[in-house]
């Protein structure tokens, strides 16, 4: 079970990691697309 | 594996070729010599009828060569009317310069997306929920009918090691990523049909910006668990003699007899390489999608297909080549989600073999270990070569176990 446990504690890991390396890289549409002056935050 | 691989370029052939073109029947002959080739009435009719048209007349624009004298009745257009421009826009022929924004900014009018969506919203919805539900109401058959497959020796109490600790490791975290990703993927899908209605806008916007999150985020521990069990377990992979003997027994699924079977058997092999292709190519599309307008590949895939002619093996026209960014996100968006319905209902079908469905399988993924009578009913040939290596080792089997028999 241990092993289970490690495999779900990883997903979790990783999908912080990518979460905040995706927005450094700014990864999505409105970062790659549009401009500041066109969205409203 | 080669029938795998053949089931994969059939699907790879026919699904985007649904959203690509309306199905049914021929286009209808429309005589258009009243109007000098232009639109008549009896386009605009059939289309409102749901009729198909073919709209390859409108894609004939004006041509400034020809036009009229600028002192003429119509010499001012440049050979073009304002129909044209519009019809131009519409598809895609126009063309359009743009300071920022690149080609996705130069799509003025997006032809493909009502088709996509209609498509989403309807058939892709409406068949990937019926295929779940399908494998679902199978599997609760066939446990009625088979029950449970049990293990027919009594335990031994001897256990043998079937997956390491890094093997299991692998193995829940690509299941555990797959689960979250398709309860998220089927969210996105399907909340605003399902969820909406019931539990109000608020609290299914709410589901879908969280369940985005996840999607995106959790598809790395997918993607790098997918490349783990490839590597641990391609080589046990492979087609060998006994899956043909495994398949003509059913598995020992329907019946009493157990085929021989090494580490893994036919039917894993083919759980196996339905999650590496599957998974593959639903990693491909989700990467796509993820970095949006970045990895088109339907317009050179159609190109490869159309080259290779398997628009003819179904008696299609050939694949659009020409595709504009927002429409490969279309066909991409559609493409995951037809594979991983296909994937999820093989999935399912899988965790209930390795849980309601066998005694003791869960073992080989939970503790690592399974009882020798377990390997012996399910993996005979297994269970040889792994009593030969500890023979040849010196190693014995952990025991507080009964004598050999």
């Amino acid at each position: 079970m241990r092993a289970m446990l490690a495999g779900f504690a990883a997903i979790v890991l990783i999908g912080v990691a990518a979460h905040f390396g995706m927005q450094e890289i700014g990864f999505s549409s409105q970062d790659r697309s549009a401009g500041s002056a066109v969205r409203l935050e | 594996m080669l029938r795998v691989i053949l089931a994969f370029v059939v699907i790879l052939g026919l699904a985007p070729v649904s959203l690509a073109q309306e199905a049914g029947a021929p286009p209808v002959e429309i005589d258009r010599s009243a109007t000098g080739g232009a639109q008549t009435l009896e386009d605009i009719l059939a289309r409102q009828r749901g009729e198909r048209v073919d709209t390859e007349f409108r894609r004939q624009f004006g041509d400034p060569d020809s036009a009229a004298g600028i002192a003429g009745q119509l010499g001012t257009l440049g050979g073009a009317s304002d129909p044209d421009l519009w019809r131009a826009l519409r598809y895609g022929e126009a063309d359009v310069t743009v300071s920022s924004g690149g080609d996705v900014a130069k799509v003025l009018v997006q032809d493909g997306g009502m088709a996509w969506y209609q498509f989403r919203q309807g058939p892709l919805l409406t068949y990937g929920g019926y295929l779940l539900l399908g494998m679902i109401g199978l599997l609760a058959l066939f446990f009625l009918a088979r029950g449970r497959i049990r293990v027919d020796a009594p335990a031994t109490g001897r256990l043998v090691v079937r997956f390491n600790a890094v093997e299991r490791f692998a193995h829940w975290l690509l299941a555990g990523s797959f689960i979250l990703l398709g309860v998220t993927g089927l969210v996105v899908l399907m909340g605003r049909k399902f969820i909406a209605p019931y539990m109000g806008k608020d609290f299914n916007s709410l589901l879908l910006t969280w369940s985005k999150v996840i999607h995106n985020n959790v598809a790395w521990a997918f993607m790098l668990a997918l490349v783990m069990v490839f590597v641990f377990w391609v080589v046990h992979n492979f087609p060998s003699r006994h899956d043909l003997k495994w398949i003509a027994q059913f598995g020992g699924i329907v019946g009493k007899k157990h085929p021989p079977a090494k580490k893994f058997n036919a039917g894993q092999k083919v759980i196996f390489w339905s999650v590496i292709i599957l998974g593959a190519s639903i990693s491909a599309s989700g990467l796509s999608l993820l970095f949006p307008f970045e990895m088109p590949m339907f317009a050179k895939t159609f190109a490869i297909m159309n080259q290779w002619g398997m628009n003819e093996w179904v008696g299609m026209a050939p694949f659009p080549e020409r595709l504009s960014p927002q429409e490969e996100m279309q066909f991409a968006q559609a493409w995951h989600a037809i594979v991983a319905f296909v994937l999820m209902a093989i999935i399912i079908a899988h965790i209930y073999i390795g849980t309601l469905g066998m005694e003791g399988a869960i073992d080989a993924m939970g503790s690592g270990e399974v009882d020798e009578a377990w390997a012996h009913q399910h993996h005979s040939l297994w269970l040889e070569e792994v009593k030969a290596k500890e023979a040849a080792t010196g190693k014995t089997a952990p025991s507080d176990a009964t004598p050999a028999e």
